[in-house]
């Protein structure tokens, strides 16, 4: 690659035109609760891997719902499956599932 | 002769029900389980939007109620259904055949033991809202110091929006509420740091978003769009709580020394036996039924059974008492229409 | 004939197969263990109790343990007799095996009578035992509920034909020996038969299409036996000198596995175990049509079957061939396959606040439920223990959900982590609050004589040695015995005798092995927040049924989920004796109760 001393960084904006819903929409499917998800963060919060690392369910569902895959894969690596996340919600949605079903469907570009 | 109409609660809305019937010329009979009239508000100190005491409009109600009939410490024993009235035997063994009930039955407070989590019950320094009213009115509580908290927070939603509570209904009220409690702490305790822990804050009423605005420019109390997670104890017996700073997408921890859940609304636990015994349905989020959700919200799917209040949801004080109003004015509708 | 031909080189071939994908150290395992004495014995023994008298069953209700075993029994002694009766009188003719089952047949065919009046009784005898076993087997198919059976397995056409079959073989073996009675010789059963079928028949001829249809019947379920739940008479008989040489499920489909599917008699007696089964819909759920679905290779419903399982091992318990129903199921998650594997190498280790001689490890869930993390707390306070909290400010999982998902190697990481810490905490008692990690600590974890125990355990122990006091009084307290601890790791006793110092205790109708899990666990992955509730509020209703005043447990996941919908307290054994309990008069170094427990 040359070196023209400069980058042109990419945008930093989400376009929704154009993200790639299909890993959302698939894991829909599987789990329709994820679409529940108010973001109250409390599974990030009483995450014992959110400690050591990003992992963070509700931003896993976020960045589903935005198309931005690869974000989800790094957090996911970190999951212990203990089920905290999942006795707190208070949407009753099944994150233990959600994620191993997020884990299973996953596809690198 | 007058007619009969048995309002079946004290608090505010059968006071105001009882004081509009007894002008449109009817006997209103009021039954109340506790010792003493007002429910809920009257173990409110202030209310907001404009910080009116409660008792203030608990005395009003009350003095206006005067000339009904009040059975306090009184509960319904059981109902009989007649051909068209109700012969309803009450604890104090006295019987009342009425055609008309009206159910002002109002709520019950959530449980906050039941969230686990936040170790109510456990944990020295955590209180539920209610008792924080309690503390305001009397000044005794062992949990909070003399000197006031150094830290506190308000964990908003406690028991509501939660189906793990059984209750995935807003409780309405517990927003502008807490708002209120951060304010009147801030006033007690300048120095105190005042956290308010919400999923989303819901300012719909007149006024309340100046509350808001209040609470954050003049007072200085802290939002965080974060649920409370869990809550421990350090060793120095201070509450560390948990929950994720939703807005910069990270895990908050904060050490403090006095925790307030708000406690939701939930449907009066004890009058659901009643409901059932004269069949009134529930509606999915487990307040009574009403006929309809929009035009009918004061009248049950039976003949002659009413409803004003908080069993039909969650109220604020204001709507309590127009749906008190509207009930009594339904009421007298109703029985013009069925004498002729 | 061909029958048995073709189940004997059926089951030949099985029975390679299967030896063949064990695991090269298992297959040695199994080899040494078939000639080791002392597992020869129990192999024999076991083979006895469990394939011929149904002494399991006969445990669980004793019309169902007669039916088997009358069958079972009856058949074989009527085999071991007949080849008596065939060596006795005809040795030339022994050597074909299929000569003494149809003995009468050839007998009357050569037209000698036999004198055996001993014998003829003995095979009547049995017959008759069969045939009763058989007259009840049908009444099952009616009636399940005087067999204390609910609900019973739905069979699937082919297990009709041999269900059928069988049915027939000793009614027809009864008819045809009944016609040849009068030559080749009977009992009370075929003699007295004969007269009556001689009334009005009296031709000889008239026996033989009665030897063709039990002849026939035989065959038939011989023929069908290998594609039906009859399989399981074969198949047992291997798993239990596999089971005895201490073979574990290491592949979902291969070699153990495999054994137990096969030995899986349809019976259906985990339907009315499986705490899923309050919903109609999760009857197919269950492990029974877990073994089917196997069978079939149903890759999709072997996966829907194993996801949805909480995992209480409650089918294990009470499964009369000793089928693993939990195990299986882990077996079959760990052949999925994930795009994304965890990976915690970046997780750090760090030695735990102080370092005591007793490390307190509460677990995940003990964190959404500081009751009891507090109470033990305070009650090792007030026994005067030095101890430390290794996971205060939150620790690493157990890595137990993660076994129960499947994904061995990544519970197996958790596992080294935590050992880690707790290797640098020099402590020697790992105190545990939550059943499922404890399972786990007991099972997977190798911590070089650190003591592991749970919490109901070691309050326990502190009131033995006198250094907690409990004072007793009037409540009535039921124990649920929490899935983990008391099928997972067997304790049952320890919890009981805690309570009964606190107050007196109620027990509820399916308590200990037979207790209902609370519909919280963590092993079901698919199972999601609503479908819960009535299992909950069914073993909720087990558990009040003789209404104590406090539901007491010993885990943080069913105090939860009891919480939820409860009428009454739900508390943690720790809780209700820390309510209750003063420091005691002994004060012993903490030390040397680990040095006598050494």
């Amino acid at each position: 690659m040359m070196d023209f001393g400069f980058k042109i960084s990419p945008s930093s904006a989400i376009n929704l035109d154009n993200a790639d819903l299909s890993l959302y929409e698939k894991v829909r499917e599987i789990e329709p609760d994820i679409s529940k998800c108010i973001a109250c963060g409390s599974c990030s919060a009483s995450c014992p891997a959110g400690k050591f690392s990003g992992m963070s369910v509700r931003k896993c569902i976020l960045d589903l719902q935005r198309g931005k895959k690869k974000e989800v894969a790094g957090m996911l690596s970190n999951c212990m499956l203990c089920g905290k996340c999942t006795m707190v919600c208070p949407r009753g949605i099944n994150t233990r599932h959600l994620i191993l079903s997020i884990c299973k469907l996953y596809k690198e570009d | 002769m007058k007619e009969n109409i048995l309002i079946i609660g004290g608090g505010i809305a059968g006071l105001e029900a009882a004081a509009q019937l007894l002008r449109l010329g009817y006997n209103p009979i009021i039954v109340e389980k506790e010792d003493r009239l007002g429910g809920h508000v009257a173990r409110w100190n202030r209310l907001f939007p404009d910080m009116s005491p409660a008792e203030d409009i608990v005395a009003r109600l009350t003095a206006a109620a005067g000339d009904a009939n009040i059975f306090l410490n009184t509960r319904i024993a059981f109902v009989n259904k007649l051909k068209d009235s109700y012969n309803i035997m009450l604890t104090n063994g006295i019987s009342v055949i009425t055609r008309i009930l009206l159910f002002a039955t109002g709520f019950s407070l959530f449980d906050a033991s039941k969230k686990e989590e936040y170790g109510y019950g456990v944990y020295d320094k955590v209180m539920t809202n209610s008792d924080l009213e309690n503390w305001f009115n009397t000044g005794h509580d062992e949990r909070i110091p003399e000197e006031g908290p150094r830290a506190m927070g308000f964990v908003h939603c406690v028991g509501s929006r939660d189906e793990k509570a059984k209750n995935p209904q807003c409780s309405k009220v517990c927003c502008i509420t807490a708002v209120k409690q951060a304010i009147e702490m801030k006033q007690k305790f300048p120095d105190a740091m005042v956290y308010c822990f919400y999923m989303d804050l819901r300012m719909f009423g007149k006024k309340y978003e100046d509350f808001y605005i209040s609470a954050q420019r003049d007072y200085g109390v802290r939002f965080i769009r974060g649920r409370v997670s869990e809550v421990s104890e350090n060793i120095e017996g201070n509450l560390v709580v948990k929950a994720e700073d939703t807005l910069s997408g990270k895990p908050i921890k904060v050490t403090l020394d006095l925790l307030v859940l708000m406690s939701g609304i939930v449907c009066n636990q004890e009058i659901c036996k009643s409901a059932a015994q004269l069949s009134l349905p529930m509606d999915s989020d487990g307040f009574l039924k009403s006929r309809d959700n929009i035009a009918d919200i004061i009248e049950s799917p039976k003949e002659g059974i009413f409803y004003a209040g908080a069993c039909t949801g969650p109220k604020t004080v204001p709507e309590t008492l127009a749906e008190a109003r509207a009930a009594a004015l339904e009421i007298h509708n109703y029985i013009t229409s069925t004498l002729k | 004939m061909a029958g048995m031909i073709f189940i004997l080189t059926y089951c030949l071939v099985a029975l390679v197969r299967i030896i063949m994908q064990l695991p090269g150290e298992d297959r040695k395992k199994f080899f040494i263990s078939l000639v080791t004495p002392k597992t020869m014995a129990k192999n024999i023994r076991d083979i006895f109790c469990d394939c011929l008298f149904h002494v399991k069953l006969w445990k669980r209700n004793k019309l169902l343990g007669y039916m088997h075993s009358s069958i079972a029994f009856g058949w074989f002694m009527l085999i071991v007799v007949g080849h008596i009766e065939v060596l006795l009188y005809v040795p030339h003719r022994a050597k074909l095996f299929y000569f003494p089952i149809f003995f009468r047949y050839f007998v009357a065919e050569t037209e000698e009578t036999m004198r055996g009046a001993f014998f003829f009784f003995l095979m009547d005898f049995f017959l008759l035992m069969v045939l009763s076993g058989i007259f009840l087997a049908m009444f099952k198919r009616i009636q399940s509920g005087i067999f204390g059976m609910r609900r019973t397995t739905n069979p699937s056409f082919l297990d009709l034909i041999g269900l059928y079959s069988l049915w027939a073989i000793f009614p027809l073996r009864l008819l045809a020996e009944g016609f040849t009675a009068d030559i080749s010789g009977g009992s009370f059963l075929t003699k007295s038969l004969n007269y009556v079928l001689h009334s009005f028949l009296s031709d000889h001829a008239n026996m033989l299409p009665a030897w063709w249809a039990y002849s026939c019947a035989l065959g038939i379920f011989f023929i069908v036996l290998p594609f039906t739940r009859y399989m399981h008479i074969p198949a047992e008989i291997l798993l239990i000198p596999l089971r005895n040489a201490g073979i574990k499920i290491r592949n979902a489909r291969k070699g153990f596995a495999k054994a137990e599917v096969y030995s899986c008699p349809n019976c259906g007696l985990c339907i009315d175990a499986c705490p899923m089964g309050v919903m109609k819909t999760h009857i197919k759920d269950t492990t029974v049509y877990l073994n089917r679905q196997i069978r079939r290779n149903n890759e999709r419903r072997i996966e829907e079957i194993s996801d949805k399982c909480l995992l209480c091992g409650k089918c294990t318990a009470i499964c009369p061939v000793g089928v693993e129903g939990d195990k299986l199921r882990i077996a079959q998650r760990s052949l999925r396959k994930y795009a994304i594997s965890q990976d915690y190498s970046n997780i750090g280790t760090a030695s735990p606040e102080g370092s005591s001689d007793v490390l307190y490890f509460a677990g995940c869930m003990t964190a959404l439920t500081p009751a009891i993390s507090k109470a033990m707390e305070s009650l090792l306070r007030k026994a005067g223990v030095s101890y430390s909290f290794m996971d205060r400010d939150g620790g690493i999982c157990c890595g137990r959900p993660m076994l129960m998902a499947g994904r061995f190697d990544q519970a197996r990481q958790l596992v080294e982590k935590n050992t880690e810490i707790i290797m640098k905490s020099g402590a020697g008692t790992l105190l545990l609050s939550c059943p499922i990690c404890y399972k786990i600590f007991r099972e997977k974890y190798n911590l070089g004589g650190i003591r592991v125990v749970h919490h109901t355990e070691y309050i326990a122990g502190l009131i033995r040695d006198g250094r907690l006091r409990v004072s007793k009084d009037s409540l009535r307290y039921v124990f649920h015995d929490p899935c983990e601890l008391g099928r997972g790791c067997g304790v049952y006793d320890e919890p009981r005798e805690v309570l009964s110092c606190a107050g007196s205790l109620a027990e509820a109708p399916k308590n200990r092995k037979e207790s209902i899990c609370c519909g919280g666990s963590l092993g079901s992955l698919t199972l999601g927040f609503d479908k819960r509730k009535a299992m909950t509020e069914n073993a909720l209703a087990n558990l009040t049924a003789a209404s104590p005043d406090v539901i007491a447990t010993a885990c943080p996941l069913c105090r939860s989920t009891f919480n939820r919908y409860a009428d009454r307290p739900v508390e943690d054994i720790a809780e209700i004796i820390d309510g209750k309990a003063v420091a005691g008069t002994t004060m012993i170094d903490n030390r040397l109760i680990i040095d006598k427990k050494n």
